[in-house]
């Protein structure tokens, strides 16, 4: 479906997790996957094992129920990013 | 900061029309939340990636013969009260909208979270949302 921010491209609007090259997962609403940076708003971060979770058992979750924001934005530096995915491609298990 | 009432006016009439109940105050929050059964509580949103396809999906679904007992939406961004105190009656689930909350005795037991919602057609949203009225209907 069209929206009023096309220009934004494909993913704009859409929750997203970014995977990086650090053991660190965000996941958010994507403003603009740009093309110096991802751009999330509203988002959530996790480093593997942080409160005892993988980043499987993370994603696993974040799928089924969404995620609580730690932040309103965060910019994440292409050079880190490895692969952004829709959420909701995520299975709930 | 809300929109303007001439803009989201037809997002509200959307629900409205469809006898969705619009929880305008915290108060009328609290009232529905004690209703006892089942209930069914959209998070409207002006959101054009999601919402868009989320209000067609709630009017299909309420076609199932086991919808619940009651219905109504609070409307995020402007409604603000109602919605925290949305919110603070679910404080398990992350909040987002549009998003979809099934209750029984007014504790929460389905959560249609949006990323659920967004880019998927309102018959597989209500599709989605059917199915939770199934399993609370049948539970």
């Amino acid at each position: 479906m069209g929206t009023f921010h096309d220009h934004l491209g494909p993913l704009h609007g859409i929750t997203v997790v970014v995977q990086t090259n650090t053991p660190t997962v965000y996941v958010g609403r994507c403003h603009e996957a740009g093309p110096t940076h991802v751009i999330l708003h509203d988002a959530d971060q996790h480093t593997d094992g942080e409160n005892d979770q993988t980043t499987d058992q993370y994603i696993n979750q974040a799928a089924k129920w969404g995620v609580f924001k730690k932040h309103d934005t965060l910019r994440i530096p292409n050079d880190t990013v490895t692969q952004v995915t829709p959420l909701n491609q995520f299975p709930v298990n | 900061m809300p929109y303007p009432d001439l803009m989201v006016q037809p997002m509200r009439q959307e629900l409205i029309d469809l006898s969705v109940a619009e929880l305008r105050t915290a108060q009328d929050v609290d009232s529905f939340f004690e209703n006892p059964g089942t209930a069914m509580l959209v998070f409207n949103s002006v959101c054009g990636c999601a919402a868009g396809a989320a209000r067609p999906s709630v009017a299909l679904a309420l076609q199932a013969e086991n919808k619940p007992q009651h219905v109504a939406s609070v409307f995020a961004g402007q409604d603000t009260d109602a919605t925290e105190a949305a919110r603070a009656r679910t404080p398990q689930l992350p909040p987002s909208s549009p998003s979809i909350v099934l209750l029984k005795d007014g504790q929460p037991t389905h959560y249609i979270p949006r990323h659920r919602i967004e880019g998927r057609g309102p018959e597989e949203i209500a599709a989605d949302i059917t199915a939770c009225f199934d399993d609370l209907a049948n539970n």
